[in-house]
């Protein structure tokens, strides 16, 4: 369902994407692990749409459609869920409202028909229990005052209200403890449906114990440097990047002198 | 924000330093932003009996005489019209108001009905057309239920649903004119009472040439059962309309009163002087809201409403309250204060306002609270909206005179910018002499974020929308004041009002 073919992209003229290549096919979980500053969430951020780094290359398809092509509310409409590391606060608009109105944004890209006020608290009531998210929360306003965890959470909230085709889910288990990780891998594994896939970019290895991803990749300085299977995750966790970091500057070096 | 203490009277807030916020002279900016369309800039062709354009003694008096007044109205008008002669267009207001010919406007238009109406079946049906298409349909069966409507096109009222109804409760609701010729009395015993015609130029220019209007009076225990409002629209060109509304809640009686506007597109701009008063009597409640959406101008700053509006109510007795509430959307220059004497022991003042300015508009709003009575409370929720090169002042005075033991002032001024291009800005005048008083005042400059935008687009929500939904969450406080139906219009309101704004 997405093919990124040799992405390179740059904030304010510095490079932070230097060619990204991946391949998630329909069902798939893939995990996105690296150092800090290594370009997951700009890669992230890229393939939802925001317009903050210039695209120098590469392309990326998605269905079968130019994804850079898309307005980032189109790329929503179509399935595409970003579970952001920093969410937004939305003083004043209430996480029903805002649902609503993304909700029936969505059913209208389908076709259909607004969803009626009943019908919408129900389908909420419902994804709350799914999720494990208190009552009180959706009563306020977006992520308004919401602790770190509840921000995660109510991100997990939102994709399941949305029910993305791919969701990517740039650390969503950063500052949760241990009950709500577990919760929150528990309703990404129930909303997992065969034709879905999901892009966990995470530092620990904890999450992975729960999502299982097919794939494990490590971006390292713009560029995804090993791509292997689950058992990466473990291999980092206890390693850490160094080794990483070192096999990459092996290939740049050798790149370097014979530049293909 | 600064601080200044005004040095005003009573009612009149005066000149004072304001000058170091004039910083943004960006009139050569002209963005490449579209502005949302305004749909109430149609124009009805219906005849008009119009007096010449121009401003003298004579104009005065044909004014009153077309409407067949009594003596002491014309009096009235005539010793307001000598006072203006003598007065200034004021300064202070952070506002550039290009110069404006008085001789140059129309002072009296009314749309020509072939018979006057005796019932709403009788009203010319140009007129009603013109009505239902601002959505404010004059029939009553067809009209909102539990709304009276008074609907006023240039200088006269030409249509009052339900007044039948109401009268059955003693409810005096009707035209100005009427009211002028069936209970003179009344009117004759507060018109000018809170608002005199020398409290400001605009005041009394209005004093003197004010054509109609609504008159309210709920009787004592009454608590009117349905919202009140009055509709103005603006048709004829080169006409300034100067209407007066006046609003009288007797003892423990209860109103809530709405008040809308449009005009229709033309490249010059029109003048708009109003006055409104409100009288509140021990133990009553005025609710009163405006959404105020006249012309803007187009998105060069070309033509629009001048809208330059004196508005205040006394807490008369004790346990009184005044409640204004306006989404200010429209105009191309807003100069207004809705204010409140709290004159009772115990009363209420309360002011609650969300102010949108785009493009070239001006804005220069707030309130004044004189706190004259014990333990008096006054709360102030101001929320100014900017886009393009428009600016946006907030101006407020809290006042606490020496008797006014155990008042209280809670004021919140914040500011909302989208782009970089335009200007917000607040104006606190606080005055106590009352040392029991206490008095807080926070204020808060924001921005709409990029960030905030991506959210909601990367949920599915256009950035159109989202900025509607932004804004309005927050204004939420201020639009949650409005009576329901209302409501809705005025967030649909604030969302057109700013499309165009961003990206
Ligand atoms: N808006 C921006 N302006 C300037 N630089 C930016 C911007 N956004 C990201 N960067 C830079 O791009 C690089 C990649 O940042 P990114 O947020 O993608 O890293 P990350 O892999 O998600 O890191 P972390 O694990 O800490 O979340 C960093 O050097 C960062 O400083
Ligand atoms: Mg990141």
């Amino acid at each position: 369902m997405l093919v990124i073919d040799n992405l390179k992209a740059s904030i304010n003229g510095k490079q932070i994407l230097k060619g990204i290549s991946l391949h998630v096919k329909e069902g798939e979980v893939h995990a996105i692990m690296g150092p800090n500053g290594s370009g997951k969430s700009t890669l992230a951020a890229i393939l939802a749409g925001r317009e903050f780094a210039a695209i120098d290359g590469g392309s990326v398809s998605y269905f079968g459609r130019n994804l850079l092509d898309m307005a980032p509310e189109e790329r929503s409409r179509d399935g595409l869920f970003l579970g952001f590391q920093y969410p937004i606060e939305i003083p004043g608009v209430s996480m029903v409202n805002f649902m609503k109105t993304a909700i029936n944004e969505h059913r209208k890209y389908r076709g259909l028909e607004p969803l009626s006020a009943s019908d919408f608290l129900k389908l909420m009531r419902e994804k709350k229990e799914l999720v494990e998210i208190d009552s009180t929360l959706t009563n306020r306003s977006v992520n308004e005052g919401f602790s770190g965890g509840e921000k995660k959470k109510n991100e997990i909230f939102q994709m399941a209200m949305l029910e993305p085709r791919l969701a990517i889910l740039d650390e969503t288990d950063s500052g949760l403890d241990i009950d709500a990780l577990r919760i929150v891998a528990n309703g990404v594994n129930k909303l997992k449906r065969k034709d879905s896939s999901v892009i966990v970019i995470t530092h620990y290895q904890r999450l992975l114990d729960f999502i299982v991803p097919d794939v494990v990749h490590v971006l390292y300085d713009g560029r995804i440097v090993k791509t292997a299977g689950k058992e990466l995750a473990l291999e980092l966790e206890e390693k850490g990047y160094d080794w990483i970091k070192k096999e990459a500057e092996k290939t740049e070096e050798s790149w370097r002198v014979n530049p293909q | 924000m600064n601080g200044n203490i005004c040095q005003g009277g009573l009612f009149t807030l005066q000149e004072s330093t304001v000058s170091e916020n004039m910083e943004n002279d960006s009139d050569k900016i002209l963005d490449e932003v579209t502005s949302g369309d305004y749909k109430y800039g149609f124009y009805t062709d219906i005849e008009a009996d119009q007096i010449a354009k121009g401003l003298n003694e004579d104009v005065v008096r044909m004014i009153s005489q077309r409407k067949g007044e009594p003596g002491w109205l014309l009096e009235f008008r005539l010793r307001a019209y000598r006072h203006w002669l003598t007065m200034k267009m004021p300064g202070w207001a952070n506002l550039k108001i290009p110069e404006i010919d008085y001789q140059d406007i129309i002072y009296y238009s009314a749309p020509r009905q072939k018979v006057a109406p005796g019932s709403l079946d009788e009203i010319d049906p140009e007129l009603k057309k013109t009505f239902d298409r601002l959505g404010i349909p004059l029939d009553e069966q067809k009209h909102l239920s539990g709304v009276a409507v008074d609907a006023v096109m240039d200088s006269v009222s030409v249509a009052t649903t339900f007044r039948e109804t109401l009268a059955e409760m003693g409810i005096i609701f009707s035209s100005f004119s009427e009211a002028v010729k069936e209970y003179p009395d009344l009117v004759k015993r507060y018109l000018g009472s809170v608002v005199p015609y020398t409290d400001n130029y605009f005041a009394a220019l209005n004093s003197a040439v004010f054509s109609d209007g609504s008159f309210c009076y709920i009787p004592k225990g009454v608590r009117c059962p349905m919202e009140l409002s009055t509709y103005f629209r603006i048709n004829a060109a080169n006409t300034g309309q100067f209407e007066r509304t006046l609003l009288v809640a007797d003892e423990e009686s209860y109103v809530s009163y709405l008040e809308g506007c449009t005009a229709p597109m033309r490249d010059e701009n029109q003048l708009h002087a109003a006055v409104v008063e409100i009288v509140s009597e021990r133990g009553a409640e005025v609710k009163y809201a405006t959404v105020q959406n006249w012309y803007p101008g187009d998105k060069n700053g070309r033509g629009g409403i001048y809208n330059f509006v004196t508005k205040r109510g006394i807490c008369k007795g004790d346990n009184s309250k005044i409640s204004w509430t306006q989404v200010e959307t429209g105009s191309a220059i807003t100069w207004k204060y809705p204010s409140c004497i709290l004159k009772g022991d115990n009363s209420v003042g309360e002011f609650y306002s969300v102010a949108v300015t785009n493009n070239h508009q001006q804005a220069d709003t707030g309130t004044k609270m004189i706190h004259i009575g014990r333990n008096t409370r006054s709360t102030i929720v101001s929320k100014g909206i900017s886009a393009g090169v428009s600016q946006n002042s907030y101006r407020g005075l809290v006042k606490v005179l020496k008797k006014a033991s155990g008042a209280r002032n809670f004021s919140q001024c914040d500011s909302l910018l989208l782009g970089d291009k335009c200007g917000a800005h607040t104006f606190p005048y606080i005055e106590v002499d009352n040392q029991t008083a206490v008095i807080e005042h926070e204020a808060t400059t924001s921005k709409i974020g990029e960030d905030q935008i991506f959210y909601c687009n990367q949920r599915g929500i256009s950035t159109e929308d989202a900025i509607g939904l932004i804004v309005n969450g927050y204004a939420r406080e201020v639009i949650n004041k409005l009576p329901m139906e209302f409501a809705v219009e005025a967030q649909k309101l604030l969302q057109i009002s700013l499309e165009g704004s961003v990206g």
